[in-house]
């Protein structure tokens, strides 16, 4: 019966081709602009460390003087002063915890074909290794005794490995940083997490740190800070803060592993707050928040308006699209009432004339759905090459490949369940007298 | 025209007459917002920066650490000045639309307790506003005392000059010259005010938020060239420039350099993209809603041949054959757009309250509609013609 059906649709089809190509037209357009902008969507709002992101934290506190706050309105800082960092973290209360922030080092290779640069780094102590779960392809982290022994030590990326080592393994080399010699101890494997959600004051997405070393280390050779510094009261400017200075500029994360533990915590960061009060070093009340990944990413509004933007304009385009092919599909249905008539006069069932013109309606937007899928690539090829800091990430993965499956067949069965419907209506003995 | 027989036929096509009101209405929602967004963009992409702009080229470089920063700074500019083509050399703190800023709160007493908003902090060399083109228009420049050494960016010379934004906005209604305001315990007056000079990025109406101080090379001011040249020789005179410093300094890294077109080409790349995606998605729809239009009527034409050729059999002109499917599109799409200025409204209403947008001005809704009219009509032509050349005859016919 379906091949049956399958052959009357595609004469119908051709008997018509304009027509046809119209309504396909349509459908690719709409599918092809919606999953563009849908994978785009996707892919910057992922989560960026699955399975681990639920157990990591971001605390916030508010160190600030009592001027200009308001109960319960005012957010905390979105960073930490020194001390504050200092004290958190010494205070070791988390599962794992660590402290860090965001430079620029002046790179200069031993290997004389290549000039000096600038490379992004971070500065951090020890526990942020095993607490994002980096990944190493040889070596590994430092440890607690290299950041209070404030070693010269490093970490590099495997992107930065093969530009300035050619590859291979290099742990126990010596690298100029800064116009001084850090021993490498561990080379990064495949680990790009996006969003950079450690730190969102450089780049949210695609930010390419290819060294690490510890935070000690850093403050020590007056390493330059890179990053948003947030002052208050009689805080001076300047990019890397003095250490006593009332001013912002460490992220800090802990590894809380149960709910009652991350409950804990908040606990301890209300009592801290309280403390610093009663010590004449914060101003105001305890107001503190304790957000995981997904939550502190939410919070920062990472993804692009634009983005979010794009993909409401892509499926508004998508409903017009598909509006459109369900009304020329009801016209064009309508107008053979009377070879329906026949067909019901001869003795098909209302449902065996239904499904007939759903299979119509099934290969319209199966076509449609195919040169959606082709649009897309062609749209995330393009997307790529836009001047974004997210335009590399877009790729189609295999989630959205499903995802723009099922929306092609859904929107075409939808764009041909009311036309058949209608169509399905026509009484027989009517269409047959008329004519 | 009579109206009724028209409304009374399309009763009878309820569906599709629905379906295709609705296109309609989205396409124009969609319309409406998508031109107002493209619209903003592009006003965007115009400000005015307040500088010499065609003129400029910069180079960012590392900068000069320790006590010799000054002379070793000012050497530099020297040499800098000599490059042909070169009619002056400076160093700033930062550029307009760089997206690298320094901001501050001033008091506006001297205990601290009223803050003003929130503003950015430009400093640069000797001769700095003439070399950027800036141009006052109350009050005079720097004098040569002001440009003295800086305590962790902030100026030691009390000198200041705010743009006329500042100036309207900390002193409405009386002259800023004169007027003074705090950064931590400092105490800075105004000497002169600016027409135009606008931040590291655009912050709507705190874009030209900026107050000017002036200070000698320093460690701080040490690594932001930037010249002033013909602007026929801006590319010789970038890669001269690069060449003298690197020759004059070793040590030195540049890690950027451009002109200043190029940057705020890079400034407004996204917004630009935004644009044109906006414009192509317009497009699209455009051709979309006026194939769909075009094809139903065709429908419509050949469905109705026999009644046509009745009508036109007992008397009717091709006129009125041509103007009954002109006037039928016309209430179709009437019907949409009032729909769909409904839709636009409450769209814009949430786009207001999620992305900053300001509200769709009223203008929009006439144009919007005339332009729809139009494409209804101009989609719908063909298919009429068509109707219009059914012969009389046709009514004979039993098939």
């Amino acid at each position: 019966m379906f091949g049956y059906y399958f052959d009357l649709a595609l004469r119908s089809l051709k008997r018509n081709k304009a027509l046809t190509a119209l309504m396909v037209l349509a459908i690719a357009l709409g599918i092809g602009a919606s999953m563009t902008t849908l994978t785009v969507l996707h892919v910057l709002s992922g989560d960026p460390l699955p399975g681990r992101s639920g157990s990591l934290y971001y605390p916030q506190i508010d160190p600030r003087e009592s001027q200009g706050y308001l109960p319960g309105k005012t957010d905390p800082m979105d960073q930490m002063t020194w001390i504050d960092g200092m004290n958190l973290l010494q205070a070791k209360r988390a599962d794992q915890q660590a402290l860090m922030t965001g430079g620029s080092v002046a790179v200069q290779p031993d290997n004389s074909t290549l000039d000096p640069f600038y490379q992004t780094a971070r500065y951090t102590t020890s526990g942020f290794f095993p607490m994002f779960g980096v990944p190493f392809e040889y070596g590994h982290g430092w440890g607690d005794a290299e950041d209070d022994a404030h070693a010269r030590v490093a970490v590099i990326s495997s992107q930065f490995n093969d530009k300035v080592f050619g590859g291979g393994d290099s742990t126990g080399k010596t690298l100029r940083l800064d116009g001084e010699a850090f021993r490498v101890v561990g080379v990064i494997g495949d680990w790009n997490p996006n969003p950079h959600f450690y730190d969102l004051n450089r780049k949210s997405y695609n930010e390419n740190e290819g060294v690490f070393v510890p935070l000690s280390t850093s403050q020590d050779l007056g390493m330059i800070h890179d990053g948003s510094v947030n002052c208050w009261g009689n805080g001076g400017g300047g990019n890397t803060p003095d250490h006593n200075s009332p001013c912002v500029w460490l992220q800090f994360w802990v590894q809380l592993d149960s709910p009652s533990k991350a409950a804990a915590y908040k606990e301890f960061l209300v009592n801290y707050s309280a403390q610093q009060k009663a010590l004449g070093r914060f101003g105001r009340p305890p107001n503190v928040q304790l957000r995981n990944v997904m939550q502190w990413l939410d919070y920062n509004m990472v993804v692009p308006d634009d983005v979010r933007l794009q993909t409401g304009l892509a499926f508004g385009f998508l409903l017009v699209c598909l509006v459109n092919t369900v009304g020329l599909m009801l016209a064009k249905f309508l107008r053979r009432a009377g070879e329906l008539g026949v067909r019901r006069a001869l003795g098909a069932s209302r449902s065996a004339l239904f499904a007939q013109l759903l299979v119509e309606s099934g290969v319209v937007g199966l076509v449609g759905g195919m040169g959606g899928l082709l649009l897309a690539l062609i749209g995330l090829w393009l997307v790529r090459r836009q001047p974004a800091e997210y335009a590399p990430l877009a790729h189609l993965d295999p989630v959205m490949l499903l995802i723009t499956f099922l929306l092609a067949l859904g929107a075409s069965l939808l764009a041909g369940l009311l036309p058949a419907w209608r169509a399905c209506q026509v009484t027989p003995a009517l269409q047959l007298k008329s004519n | 025209m009579e109206l009724l027989p028209i409304l009374s036929s399309l009763r009878r096509h309820k569906l599709a007459a629905g379906l295709l009101m609705l296109e309609i209405a989205v396409a124009c929602a969609i319309l409406c917002n998508a031109v107002f967004m493209i619209r903003q963009r592009l006003s965007e992409m115009q400000v005015h920066t307040g500088l010499a702009e065609s003129e400029l080229v910069w180079l960012k470089t590392d900068g000069v650490s320790g006590a010799d920063a000054t002379p070793v700074t000012e050497s530099n500019l020297a040499a800098l000045r000599g490059i042909p083509g070169v009619k002056s050399a400076v160093v700033v703190a930062s550029l307009p639309l760089s997206n690298d800023d320094m901001n501050f709160n001033p008091s506006m007493d001297a205990d601290g307790k009223h803050r003003g908003p929130n503003m950015e902090l430009m400093v640069g060399s000797p001769g700095y506003l003439h070399a950027l083109g800036i141009k006052l228009v109350e009050g005079h420049d720097f004098s040569a005392d002001d440009y003295a050494g800086v305590d962790t960016w902030l100026p030691h010379s009390p000198s200041m000059i705010v743009t006329r934004a500042v100036a309207e906005r900390l002193w409405p209604g009386q002259s800023a010259l004169g007027q003074a305001f705090w950064i931590g315990t400092k105490r800075y007056q105004v000497i002169g005010v600016v027409d135009h000079m606008v931040r590291g990025e655009l912050r709507g109406n705190a874009s030209e938020y900026t107050a000017l101080f002036a200070a000698r090379p320093s460690a701080e001011l040490s690594s932001l060239y930037v010249l002033r040249a013909d602007p026929s020789a801006l590319d010789r005179v970038l890669r001269d420039a690069a060449a003298k410093l690197a020759a004059l300094n070793p040590q030195m890294l540049i890690n950027d350099k451009g002109t200043y077109p190029g940057l705020r080409g890079n400034y407004f790349a996204s917004d630009r993209a935004m644009a044109w995606l906006l414009a192509t998605v317009c497009t699209a729809l455009l051709i979309v809603t006026a194939l769909g239009i075009g094809g139903l009527a065709s429908f419509w034409v050949a469905q109705r041949r026999r009644q046509i050729g009745i009508r036109r059999a007992i008397g009717a002109t091709r006129g009125d054959i041509l103007r009954y499917f002109q006037t039928e599109n016309f209430l179709i799409v009437s019907g949409g757009i009032g729909l769909g200025m409904v839709l636009a409204y409450t769209i814009n209403l949430a786009l207001m309250s999620h992305y900053e947008l300001p509200r769709l001005p009223l203008a929009y809704f006439p144009v919007g509609a005339l332009a729809l009219w139009l494409l209804g009509q101009l989609a719908v032509l063909g298919p009429a013609l068509r109707a219009s050349h059914v012969p009389p005859v046709v009514a004979t016919r039993s098939v």
